[in-house]
């Protein structure tokens, strides 16, 4: 019964939708909810995705990236390649031509200028940009007239689609930013919170971390669109509250990050009101090997560090024996459903990039075991393996998060019938994730054997997400613990392999030379074990039409065309 | 009295500008950086520069007698400035929060009127509540009136907000569909129906936190109540043939005032405060939910302003309290 | 009032005289019984219960389960024993509720008392709490736990270190309520007729603390104590939360509260349980409170 009203109200969208397109602000109010409140609307001060996705709805960049990842164009009339002679054929320089006639929601017209602006404010050194990988490599911006942008690059730029592309680098209103490029950034509170953009919506009212207010840009490119004469986007609460009020009562009609169990999930759908969406990106849940002695005994400044390695997970046969001993699937299923799958892969998509490392899939506690009396690892007289008359004693950190301490009690479960003596260790994600020199408990120290996060691959080429590997990446006590290497793996060949990936051209073979990246980190050296690819799970209202979320861009990238079922 | 009050206003200056080092250090100190919501996509050069551009690897001193001189003087000319078109601040910077930089007072301003509405009406519900609870449970003492105040004043302590909120929710707003689950913080009343939403999306989050004061308060009143029915000057009341009505209300009320006063007292700078978990349940979004947005984010700026100033509210209520334990009890003398 | 004073300086006839007065009270016989109960079941809960070790893959298949004969109180989202988690949590949230309420209320009497009796320690001692009111809770528990977590656990071990500082920060964190409550006694009972009439007769101070402060405030106290217990169970919740409590795979009451809220609605026993064991600890040290007072009453011990 539920599923024959679910597929009534579905056909009932499709044959209703050319209507609803028909007229600019016809279907009244689309509200959102965040669970996490939006504090600034301008993506360059601050990369929150919550900041980001409400920005989106009125900040857009030339180009952004479709549901599959496929590179659309905004603001200008055809993404540049080399075929159509928008990007050079040295590839050192990529010329955009922007749309005729497009103008700012206060009317004025968009020009190239804008565009050289929105550079030279992310690029200045006191500005504090959080974007400024997105124009690394970049030589300059240059308006070639009103309406073309050129953008040079230091040297050849395999991927150039990244300064003005997807929106985290939107452009901005010259006029309106004029005075705030520089030091003067975060003191200008108006623009930042209510930037003028040329996206279907404009700001009318903002309360940080709380709302956002936001009506239909007259001005818009589509005459016919959006068909919302208004917005809200209320912040704040929890994962569960913000699917309630969308699943449950029906107050609002989209809640970004719905991140709620699996019982849960089915138990709201059962409320009739919504369905859940998910979107699979590149974002994986893993658990990182630490290769350095993280023994409290050590020195400070020592602990962790490439002078003492790993008494224990050094030996590759532990890594593979912990890695075999753990079942994906389950750990998938338990912790989120239909939002997640089991992985090998740091990047485990798109699927052009993605390896088809599948080996690890299948648990193998035999296996495992065998590895472990080959490493030397006995059961002792109490079951906990010993050598040499230590112990194998494993601390696992991981952040403060229920999904997350469900792993951990599950994969703690697996180790102990391995003959490991497990200890768990939750952190405030604040913490964890803040980077604090001073704090023992953060990733980058890891003063832990193992830790659990999850991290992803920002857009659809993986190369800076693959550096990070490097030997020179690893946190130490000489960079202040700062460095994406949190393994502190080292191998020349990795190096060496990421320099080749950093100059090759040819898409192909950049996609052959990460599936080997990728392999290298997991399969051949188990210093990362991947868990499970996590999708962003979101829910919407059944009477919310033309939803397509998107893993790659914005999920509100084509909030234009989303429309009141009626 | 007056010239206790005066004192202890002039001796509060110092005490204040101690907590205030206190509440700085104490929060540098604290683990945690203002990039901790940044994605990990973002490269450490470039965190680093964010961190450069927001002044917070400047050396812990200089941060602090910056805010000092932002709170003491920028943030007062800013706000005459404000008032009388006057150019005192003369474009300083204010204080910015790290997270969103705006303006902190904006952001309280922002703020202040539903943390006082929904949590300054939840505290006057409990009160309301508690005081009559109190009052005839002590007096008929082991009553079946008692026994059920005892229970519900148990249930209300040891029900921990987050519970007994999502349990309210889940009865009103998804069984019974009456009231919203998030607070609209843009609803305006100016006429009969805004006040009923606003009544309505009030009803949830007052009835959570009504139920938690309640509880606490009762349980004094009662067992102040209970000291002072046994006292002599009671019963010598009594033989001198008052009623129960002024010997109750007028002789025992009064004297079991003090213990309930001082819990009082100190609960109101906690309006201010605001209720962390409920606010952040409901999406009311006051100064309790920005607090610990902040502490989260380690927005030192905002979490340094806001602690001062609930400082400041505890230091006054205190004062409060104490000249109101003079006027309760005569005999009570400071000098 | 001599009858008193002898009472007193007869232990022994005092504690009985208490004991009897205590027993006629119908609730705090109630409360003693049923906080017994609760605290011989996580005492010797562990050896009578414990349930056939299952692997992940068969505790799965029983996830989620109602109270049944061989899961009397049901299993979580992993399939774990609930019974088995409650005896386990209890036996650490009782012991935490215990021990931190007593740090706080002593800390509190003491501070209390001292300023209430001294007036030259009135002023640095409230200027004190006062501090302590305005601190914030978070950055004050993540800044001990910091400087000290490593160095508690090294000298106690984990378990023991970690127990030792979160009853040390919980107790740190809340003595200032019980501390201006008991001060604002003594200020008004410090000025009544026979404690004038003892310091006039040349009682010293400390005796006139203890014989005839201390027992005036014992009520206010009372009830500070038992809100205290329900107030560190929770607050030891919130460390969880933040991460800052015992290790992840060690329940508390709090905790599995915690856990069980988002499983709420559609299992709803997953929170009955704890909030039940929590309530019912909280109601019963309650109705002690209440006998204890009247017992230590004199003058209605004397009806």
């Amino acid at each position: 019964m539920k599923l024959k009203t679910a597929l009534l109200g579905a056909a009932c969208a499709l044959s209703f939708a050319p209507a609803a397109f028909a007229d600019r602000g016809t279907d009244g109010e689309v509200k959102f909810t965040f669970p996490q409140a939006v504090s600034i609307m301008n993506p360059f001060l601050s990369s929150g995705t919550k900041d980001v996705y409400a920005a989106s709805l009125v900040l857009e960049p030339l180009a952004g990236f479709d549901a599959d990842g496929v590179i659309i164009p905004k603001l200008v009339t055809e993404i540049p390649t080399l075929e159509n002679g928008g990007i050079s054929a040295d590839l050192t320089s990529i010329t955009w031509k922007l749309l005729p006639d497009l103008k700012w929601s206060d009317g004025s017209p968009v020009t190239a200028d804008d565009a050289v602006f929105t550079a030279a404010y992310c690029m200045d050194p006191a500005g504090g940009c959080a974007q400024l990988s997105k124009f690394d490599g970049v030589a300059k911006v240059e308006a070639v007239d009103a309406s073309t942008v050129k953008v040079t690059f230091t040297g050849p730029k395999p991927n150039p689609y990244t300064a003005f592309v997807g929106a985290l680098s939107p452009i901005l209103q010259k006029a309106q930013f004029a005075a705030c490029q520089g030091a003067a950034a975060p003191t200008c509170t108006d623009p930042n919170n209510m930037p003028i953009g040329t996206g279907p919506f404009k700001v009318t009212g903002f309360t940080v971390n709380d709302t956002v207010t936001l009506a239909m840009n007259e001005n818009y490119r589509d005459p016919a669109k959006p068909a919302f004469a208004s917005a809200v986007i209320k912040g704040g609460g929890d994962a569960e509250g913000s699917a309630r009020a969308v699943m449950e009562t029906g107050e609002f009609d989209y809640a970004w990050n719905t991140q709620i169990p699996p019982d849960s999930q089915a138990s709201m759908t059962a409320a009739g009101k919504g369905e859940f969406v998910v979107a699979f990106g590149t974002l994986v849940e893993r658990i990182e090997m630490n290769m350095t002695d993280p023994d409290p005994a050590l020195p400070e400044g020592e602990r962790a560090t490439a002078k003492h390695p790993h008494p224990i997970l050094s030996d590759i046969k532990v890594r593979t024996a912990l890695s075999k001993a753990i079942d994906r699937q389950i750990l998938s299923d338990v912790g989120y459903g239909a939002g997640g799958k089991p992985t090998c892969n740091v990047v485990p998509a798109p699927d052009a990039w993605a390896s088809d490392n599948t080996g690890c899939i299948a648990q193998d506690m035999e296996g495992a075991k065998k590895l472990l009396d080959e490493a030397g690892w006995v059961p002792g007289a109490d079951g906990i393996r010993e050598k040499d008359g230590k112990k194998l004693h494993i601390l696992y950190q991981s952040t403060v998060n229920p999904i997350r301490q469900d792993f951990q009690a599950l994969v703690k479960d697996w180790w102990t019938e391995l003959g490991v003596d497990v200890e768990l260790k939750a952190i405030d994600p604040s913490v964890f994730f803040g980077g604090d020199a001073g704090s023992p408990d953060t990733f980058q120290k890891f003063y832990a054997d193992v830790e659990m996060y999850a991290n992803n691959s920002d857009g659809t080429d993986p190369e800076t997400y693959l550096s990070q590997y490097q030997c020179v990446n690893a946190p130490s006590p000489e960079n202040q613990w700062q460095g994406e290497n949190m393994n502190r793996y080292c191998d020349p060949a990795y190096d060496a392999k990421v320099k080749v990936l950093t100059t090759t051209v040819d898409v192909a073979e950049r996609q052959k030379i990460a599936k080997e990246l990728n392999d290298m980190v997991t399969k051949d050296s188990m210093t990362v074990i991947p868990l499970v690819h996590r999708g962003t799970l979101s829910a919407h209202s059944n009477t919310l039409g033309g939803v397509k979320i998107n893993a790659w861009d914005s999920e509100m990238w084509n909030v234009a065309d989303w429309f009141r079922v009626k | 009295m007056l010239t206790f009050t005066l004192r202890r206003l002039l001796l509060a200056i110092p005490t204040l500008f101690v907590i205030s080092l206190v509440i700085f250090l104490l929060v540098d100190l604290a683990p945690g950086s203002p990039m901790s919501e940044i994605p990990l996509t973002v490269p450490p050069d470039v965190r680093r520069k964010m961190i450069e551009a927001l002044g917070a690897d400047q050396p812990v001193f200089v941060r602090y007698v910056l805010w000092l001189r932002q709170f003491f003087w920028v943030e007062p000319a800013t706000l005459f400035d404000g008032w009388f078109g006057t150019n005192w601040a003369g474009g300083e910077q204010r204080i910015l929060s790290w997270q969103s930089r705006a303006p902190v007072f904006t952001i309280i301003g922002q703020r202040i009127p539903q943390t006082l509405t929904v949590i300054g009406t939840a505290y006057l519900v409990g009160i309301l509540i508690a005081l009559p609870i109190g009052i005839y449970s002590a007096y008929r003492q082991y009553s079946l009136f008692d026994q059920l105040g005892t229970l519900f004043a148990m249930i209300g302590f040891s029900v921990p907000t987050f519970f007994s909120g999502t349990l309210i929710i889940i009865i009103f707003a998804v069984t019974l569909g009456w009231f919203p689950t998030k607070y609209d913080t843009n609803l305006h009343v100016t006429d009969w129906a805004s006040f009923v939403k606003q009544l309505q999306q009030m009803a949830m989050p007052v009835m959570t936190l009504g139920l938690a004061n309640a509880a606490v308060i009762s349980r004094y009143m009662r067992s102040s109540m209970l000291d002072n029915m046994g006292m002599d000057y009671v019963r010598t009341a009594r033989a001198k043939g008052m009623s129960e009505r002024v010997v109750v209300l007028k002789h025992v009320l009064r004297n079991s005032m003090i213990p309930v006063v001082t819990v009082i007292a100190l609960g109101i700078p906690s309006i201010f405060g605001g209720a962390i978990i409920t606010e952040n349940l409901f999406g009311v979004n006051g100064i309790g939910a920005a607090l610990i947005g902040a502490i989260h984010a380690s927005d030192l700026p905002m979490v340094q302003t806001l602690a001062f100033i609930f400082a400041v509210l505890i230091v006054s209520f205190n004062l409060i309290a104490d000249v109101l334990y003079g006027l309760l009890d005569p005999r009570i003398r400071y000098d | 009032m001599t009858e008193v004073i002898t009472a007193i300086e007869k232990p022994e006839s005092a504690l009985r005289a208490i004991w009897h007065q205590f027993r006629t009270h119908k609730g705090a016989v109630f409360g003693l019984i049923v906080l017994s109960l609760l605290i011989i079941a996580v005492v010797i809960g562990p050896y009578l219960w414990h349930p056939e070790k299952l692997t992940v893959v068969e505790a799965l298949k029983s996830k989620n389960k109602g109270p049944s004969l061989r899961f009397p109180l049901g299993t979580d989202q992993l399939g774990r024993d609930m019974l088995q988690r409650m005896i386990a949590a209890g036996k650490v949230s009782l012991a935490v509720g215990f021990v931190a309420m007593m740090i706080a209320i002593i800390f509190g009497t003491l501070i209390g008392v001292l300023a209430g009796y001294y007036r030259r320690l009135d002023g640095p001692l409230m200027r004190l709490t006062d501090m302590f009111l305005a601190l914030p809770l978070v950055p004050l528990l993540l800044v001990i736990m910091m400087l000290f977590r490593d160095r508690t656990a090294s000298i106690l071990g984990p378990e023991l270190g970690a127990f030792t500082l979160i009853v040390f920060a919980i107790g740190i964190t809340s003595w200032m309520q019980a501390a201006r409550i008991v001060r604002g006694e003594v200020l008004a009972l410090k000025e009544r007729e026979y404690v004038l009439a003892a310091r006039s007769i040349g009682s010293a101070s400390r005796r006139i603390i203890t014989r005839h402060i201390l027992p005036n405030v014992v009520s206010p106290v009372m009830v500070a104590a038992t809100l205290g217990i329900a107030e560190a169970i929770i607050t030891e919740s919130v460390l969880s939360f933040l991460g800052l409590g015992f290790p992840p795979d060690f329940p508390t009451w709090g905790r599995l509260l915690f856990d069980g809220l988002s499983y709420m609605q559609v299992y709803p026993e997953r929170v009955i349980w704890p909030g039940l064991a929590i309530s019912l600890t909280v109601l019963s040290v309650n109705y002690i409170g209440d006998g204890l007072r009247d017992a230590l009453d004199p003058r209605i011990r004397g009806r």
